[in-house]
């Protein structure tokens, strides 16, 4: 019995190391090879020049373009993804009945469970010729389309998170809000959503996050072309896209080339692990708001 | 015996009346009761909870309602602002009137009517706004945002609560910042600030410290010149001290209902008498 019990919680220290050295290792790798590249490309270069092209003649690597790109998606994303999110996750809590909640929760996971390749080709081959009927405009690979299937996709990223948060408020208060003759609107508006507000905050830090870090729906929708632009309309290239054009690319490993990919790579650990640990705090805090 | 108290509850409010001729604020008929129920019954599904309760109560009088845990207390105050109807299983019967208006009448709007009557709750439960925008909430939902006319409203219902002289100088601070005793007088003068004609309180004290008991009785003791209360407490040394009308329930009965001296002195009834005498509950 006790020799078992050794066993079993060998086995559980061990998957655990596992799991922390594998994102040691990760984090080993990334800051080693970047750190090669720093030593060739000046830090400042990298994080103010206003072009990147380590692939062409002339070389700059000026990480902004992609960053605009990360940024344009994950915003037109969010903007999807924040309003519809919020509204499901207060018709869910105050609104509906425990039954049409119960098939409606599951029916909404399914948007987080399609394979990101299918919003990818989604967004390009639907969504970007039926948005070019009405802007004509419209770049055929562009940060709109991809922005917003990828917002779509965090809909329900957005909305459980939220969700908890909303129902994590005491009834007292909806009490004091009903009884104050508030109508169900102004109750949840006004009392709930902000007493719901750092939870539902982490929702969002949270889907920012994975927008930053989704790859096949901006790498298939949204272009390969860094471009520092704010326009949604135009072709872009994100961080993660950039990753896995090189990756898949025939550039020689261990050159500067190939370097730069863990540059970027450092830069989106970097910004989903900020992102992350602010989520973190926040959620630390509103955990202790109503204990 | 309900005749008897009929009669008096008229006389007294001819009497109030001649005191008062112009009252500005609440012109109700006096001879009609603010309050009344009809042969009410509540169920809870298949559960009944309040079994044939007929009271009425009189404008600007502090009525106690007591009787041991569970006999219904909570649910026959909260057929007042109708805070029961999002109870699934709730159902009642018989009438509920406020100045001889049935309230549940389908021509109520339930937020007309929780303007009209204010309620504070067992446990404070300020919103997580600062100290301002908790009292001027009620306004603010009425679509008031005038600051000279939301000031106003703060500063008499602070006052009004006996928090004023405490929070005046941060009304920007957090609610929740508050001792439980001035969080629930900062939820009294919530309820002020929209003006109602009546109060109710579902053991306003019962979380608070003796001091701070006092001082929500003192309140209460003041508030009854301008506002109509019905106050639940399982403190019998609290509904006489605050109370002129007690009335005692049991099981979902109204066991007796009379002025609150002579039901604590010499109550009619018998299971009055246990009660009070803390034979049970
Ligand atoms: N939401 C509810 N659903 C079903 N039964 C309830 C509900 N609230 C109260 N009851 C029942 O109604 C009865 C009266 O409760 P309540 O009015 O809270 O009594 P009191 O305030 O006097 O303690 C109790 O038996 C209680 O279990
Ligand atoms: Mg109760």
């Amino acid at each position: 019995m006790k020799t078992k019990e050794r066993i079993i919680e060998a086995g559980l220290k061990f998957s655990s190391l596992i799991t922390v050295l594998t994102t040691l290792g990760i984090l080993w790798v990334l800051l080693s090879q970047s750190l090669v590249f720093f030593g060739e490309v000046s830090i400042i270069e990298f994080l103010t020049s206003r072009e990147w092209t380590p692939l062409f003649e002339n070389k700059h690597y000026g990480i902004l373009p992609l960053l605009a790109g990360t940024a344009l998606t994950t915003f037109v994303a969010i903007a999807v993804a924040l309003p519809l999110g919020i509204t499901i996750a207060i018709y869910l809590s105050e609104y509906a009945s425990a039954p049409i909640r119960n098939t409606f929760k599951p029916l909404l996971e399914i948007l987080a469970a399609v394979p990101t390749v299918v919003y990818g080709f989604f967004a390009l081959t639907v969504v970007t010729p039926f948005l070019k009927g009405i802007l004509p405009e419209l770049a055929t690979f562009n940060a709109l389309s991809a922005g917003l299937v990828m917002g779509v996709m965090i809909i329900p990223m957005v909305s459980s998170l939220s969700e908890d948060a909303l129902r994590a408020v005491p009834n007292s208060l909806r009490e004091a809000a009903y009884g104050m003759g508030s109508t169900r609107l102004q109750t949840a508006f006004r009392v709930l959503v902000p007493a719901a507000s750092s939870g539902i905050v982490v929702s969002v830090l949270l889907a920012i996050s994975r927008a930053i870090g989704e790859t096949m729906i901006v790498t298939i929708a949204a272009g390969q072309q860094p471009n520092l632009t704010f326009n949604p309309m135009e072709t872009v290239e994100t961080i993660t896209a950039y990753i896995v054009q090189v990756s898949l690319g025939d550039v020689p490993h261990g050159s500067i080339e190939y370097r730069t990919i863990f540059a970027a790579g450092l830069m989106l650990f970097v910004l989903t692990f900020i992102l992350n640990n602010i989520s973190y705090f926040v959620k630390k805090r509103y955990q202790q708001q109503y204990e | 015996m309900e005749e008897i108290i009929e009669i008096e509850k008229t006389v007294t409010s001819e009497k109030h009346r001649a005191e008062q001729p112009a009252d500005a604020k609440h012109t109700e008929n006096p001879v009609r009761p603010k309050l009344e129920t009809r042969g009410v019954n509540v169920f809870y599904g298949d559960n009944q909870v309040i079994t044939d309760v007929s009271i009425t109560m009189k404008e600007k009088s502090v009525t106690a309602l007591i009787g041991p845990s569970g006999c219904g207390k909570s649910t026959f105050l909260r057929l007042f602002n109708r805070m029961n109807d999002y109870i699934k299983v709730f159902r009642k019967e018989g009438d509920i009137c406020i100045d001889g208006k049935d309230i549940y009448s389908p021509s109520v709007h339930v937020e007309d009517l929780r303007k009209m009557v204010g309620m504070v709750f067992q446990k404070p439960n300020p919103f997580p706004k600062t100290i301002y925008e908790n009292v001027a909430y009620g306004l603010r939902i009425q679509g008031v945002n005038d600051k000279n006319i939301l000031d106003e409203a703060v500063e008499q219902s602070l006052k009004s609560a006996a928090l004023w002289n405490e929070v005046r100088s941060n009304l920007k601070k957090s609610a929740l910042a508050l001792s439980g005793g001035q969080q629930q007088r900062l939820c009294i003068a919530r309820a002020l600030a929209v003006n109602p004609s009546i109060l109710l309180m579902d053991e306003p004290a019962s979380a608070l410290d003796p001091i701070a008991t006092a001082k929500i009785e003192e309140l209460i003791h003041r508030l009854k010149e301008d506002y109509t209360i019905v106050i639940v407490t399982h403190n019998m040394q609290q509904a006489g001290r605050v109370s002129d009308m007690t009335a005692f329930f049991y099981l979902g009965k109204l066991i007796e209902y009379t002025e609150t001296k002579k039901l604590f002195t010499s109550p009619e009834n018998e299971m009055t008498e246990n009660y009070i005498t803390g034979r049970f509950g």
